[in-house]
């Protein structure tokens, strides 16, 4: 953030380590805690929470595959199956036993996590586009299966239909409610993964990243660190999908597709692999560019065509626009936006003596 | 004003509107409609077309002087067909203060559907969603209004009878479909009338993405040898089908296709109209250019010295969405009506939805009865069948087995 940290110094290991480098990170912290707890909710129309609301969900299943991709250097493109796990589990819960979201959304995240680790055990013999194909299997094989055993999917529909959560008798359905709902787990996200990332755990896993076998050399369980990733990566995954679950009202396989996979890639990419602020701002990147360009071009495209020709072209343009700025942003800074960010960052921490 | 002054303007008024936060239009008489399409994803097919027979329709409309003295704004937003677009879509037409909307994709049409409910707006989803969204009770703001899966697979056993000499005791029919939910959603249907009707059935499923499936052509035309083919596919599995159906020489008269592999582009990916002689195709929209609403269209685009959008060829998906148009203007022009000339709201606007009937628009519209309780409308389908180079219809609107839908709706309902 933009604060100034002269005469600070650190002479510990756990004043280097802290979440809060510097006392005023704690003001900056409390300033944007009361700008999304108030602000927001108060003077945003329901619209721009609804985005937002899509946003918090993205983060959550991007902060999970960034912990496997980024941190620990797994590849998986079956990252929307491990979702759809997390959607029945819990869908299934919540209809056939009744159970609240607070059993069915961490129960959606463990067996997301058992079903990674199974799906992850190839990483113990192969790396790479090796692994790429090995967790491409498991997404295929997980969409079959929910397509095809109707005690999973809940008829031909592949499709259960839930209610909304509630706590307490109050239920979260309207975008204002949800956003609350939703904020509460992107947070709790982001900050479990602060805090994985600076943990023993954390620092295992990019060691395994960096070098596996000088890891395994300093007495790091590769085996055991590999399949710890794909069982924390998938917990979150599980989670967003019961997340899309309860937002959406039902839990459909169609909404977790391969595609859904390549999109988080792209996010984490795009934001910046083994980072929790690149894993947000790949999710809002990705989220909210296409509508910014369809909001740009309503408006201004009206300049240059006719309405019947504008659906079309705000329709291309969106694809050509957002596929260029992903190239663009890759070649001027390959590590992500957030690199991008902490250059900025950097320029203006001595600015304007910057010699 | 010069174009680029009034252009600034509506950016300045649009900014202005964004930022205060939900315009209401009610001012100058215009009524909004949401329009979600595929353009880009992977049904871009069907959007392409169906979306500016939309826009065509609703324009026609307006040079008239629009619906009840309402010019009608309609908004599109391109979902990809995927699923949080369309959330973002429904919110965004929510807050233009849309009157209804048209939703697009099943899955789309699925995450929406408690939505709608919660929000009051109604969605139409024509070829979208599930059988069971028929029932009003259950549904009460979604609107398939055409015909579903359910009645598709009723229809078209019904034209296998009428085809095998009217009765199919003894019979053998396969069932190929896409391996998806919408593929596998016509099989209790079916199942019940290959015990009612007593012919013998067997199913075909082709997983995704539907390009490969010359096993189960080869199991269907060496194997199983069937008297007659039902169809069940999306996307680029239809050219395929018919082309190796074609190749294993089976006869195409005896194959009859659901909604989504029968329009003119599928037929001519498999190699041109000529090709395909014979090939039976379900429609809930009636094809070709005959009907005067479409000639209103190119009259419309004659008098403003423009030549008729080539999506007007595509006549199967292009007509499909003037349908879909023409029936919001009517569910719109009952509401207005119902309440002596002032704007409806949504809620309005769906029993005006709930009163549509009789309404045909020369032939293009079956003649539906939207109720209540029967959101689809009666489940009215053609069939039309390439005849000499072109679609040629070969049986006017029907419906298939229809008591027989209407147990399974009712059984559907009781289950949840």
């Amino acid at each position: 953030m933009f604060h100034r940290e002269a005469g600070i110094f650190k002479t510990t290991y756990a004043a280097d380590a802290a979440l809060y480098p510097l006392p005023i990170a704690k003001w900056t912290i409390a300033a944007l805690a009361l700008i999304f707890v108030v602000l927001i909710p108060l003077t945003v129309h329901e619209y721009y929470l609804s985005i937002l609301n899509l946003i918090f969900i993205a983060i959550v299943g991007a902060l999970g595959l960034n912990i496997l991709v980024g941190y620990t250097g797994q590849i998986s493109i079956g990252h929307a199956a491990f979702m759809s796990v997390g959607a029945y589990t819990a869908a299934n819960l919540a209809v056939k036993l009744g159970l609240p979201f607070w059993i069915t959304l961490p129960a959606g995240g463990l067996m997301a996590a058992a079903i990674g680790v199974v799906v992850g055990m190839p990483s113990l013999r192969i790396k790479g586009l090796y692994l790429a194909i090995a967790t491409l299997a498991g997404q295929l094989i997980i969409e079959w299966t929910i397509n095809r055993v109707p005690a999973i999917s809940g008829g031909a529909q592949a499709s259960i239909e839930v209610d909304r959560p509630s706590l307490f008798g109050f239920s979260f359905n309207t975008q204002g409610s949800l956003y609350f709902f939703l904020l509460f787990f992107a947070v709790l996200a982001i900050v479990a993964t602060l805090n994985l990332a600076r943990s023993r755990i954390g620092r295992a896993f990019v060691a395994v990243r960096d070098q596996d076998i000088a890891a395994e050399i300093i007495g790091i369980n590769i085996y055991r660190y590999k399949l710890l990733a794909f069982a924390i990566s998938s917990f979150y995954a599980g989670v967003c999908g019961v997340l899309y679950t309860y937002y959406f009202g039902i839990a459909n396989y169609e909404q977790f597709q391969l595609i859904v996979s390549i999109d988080y890639l792209a996010m984490i990419i795009i934001g910046g692999l083994g980072s929790v602020l690149g894993s947000i701002f790949g999710a809002i990147f990705v989220t909210l560019l296409p509508i910014v360009i369809r909001l740009f071009m309503e408006d201004v495209g009206s300049l240059f065509f006719t309405q019947a020709e504008m659906a079309n072209v705000i329709s291309g343009l969106r694809l050509g626009v957002f596929g260029g700025l992903i190239i663009f942003f890759l070649i001027v800074e390959p590590e992500g936006l957030n690199r991008l960010w902490r250059n900025v960052r950097s320029y203006f921490r001595v600015w304007p003596f910057s010699y | 004003m010069t174009r680029f002054v009034r252009s600034w303007l509506g950016v300045a008024a649009t900014t202005a509107t964004l930022v205060f936060g939900g315009g209401q239009a009610f001012a100058q008489k215009e009524l909004v409609f949401g329009l979600q399409c595929d353009r880009t994803g992977p049904t871009a097919t069907v959007g392409v077309n169906l979306c500016p027979g939309y826009h065509d329709y609703i324009g026609l409309v307006n040079s008239k002087g629009g619906v009840e003295g309402f010019k009608i704004k309609v908004i599109e937003i391109d979902n990809e067909y995927k699923v949080p677009p369309a959330m973002e879509a429904h919110e965004r037409f929510k807050k233009e203060g849309a009157v209804l909307e048209g939703l697009y994709g099943t899955p789309q049409t699925a995450a929406l559907n408690k939505k709608l409910e919660e929000d009051k707006i109604l969605g139409t989803s024509p070829g979208f969603g599930t059988a069971a969204s028929a029932d009003g009770k259950r549904f009460p703001y979604t609107f398939p209004i055409a015909a579903s899966y359910w009645s598709q697979a009723g229809a078209a056993v019904a034209f296998a009878k009428e085809r095998l000499g009217g009765s199919l005791k003894g019979k053998k029919i396969a069932y190929i479909f896409y391996d998806n939910p919408a593929g596998k959603e016509p099989l209790p249907i079916l199942e019940d009338l290959a015990k009612d009707e007593g012919f013998e059935m067997r199913t075909f499923a082709v997983p995704a993405p539907g390009v490969e499936m010359g096993a189960q052509i080869l199991d269907i035309t060496g194997r199983f040898k069937p008297d007659f083919v039902i169809a069940h596919l999306f996307g680029r599995a239809p050219s395929v089908a018919i082309k190796e159906l074609k190749g294993k020489g089976f006869p195409l008269s005896k194959v009859v296709a659901f909604v989504w592999g029968s329009a003119e582009a599928d037929i001519i990916a498999a190699g041109g109209m000529g090709a395909a002689e014979g090939y039976n195709t379900i429609q809930f929209a009636g094809v070709g250019k005959d009907f005067p609403v479409l000639k209103d269209i190119e009259a419309m685009y004659k008098a403003q010295g423009k030549a008729a959008p080539k999506e007007m060829d595509s006549t199967v998906y292009y007509n499909r969405g003037v349908l879909i148009a023409a029936l919001h203007v009517e569910a719109v022009k009952n509401a207005i009506k119902a309440k002596n000339g002032a704007a409806p709201t949504p809620e309005e606007v769906k029993k005006g939805m709930e009163a549509i009937k009789g309404f045909t628009l020369g032939g293009l519209v079956p003649p539906m009865e939207i109720t209540p309780a029967d959101h689809e409308g009666g489940g009215w389908v053609q069939i039309w069948t390439v005849k000499g180079g072109k679609l040629v219809k070969s049986k006017d609107w029907f419906q298939g087995y229809r008591p027989l839908i209407q147990k399974h709706l009712d059984a559907d309902a009781k289950k949840s």
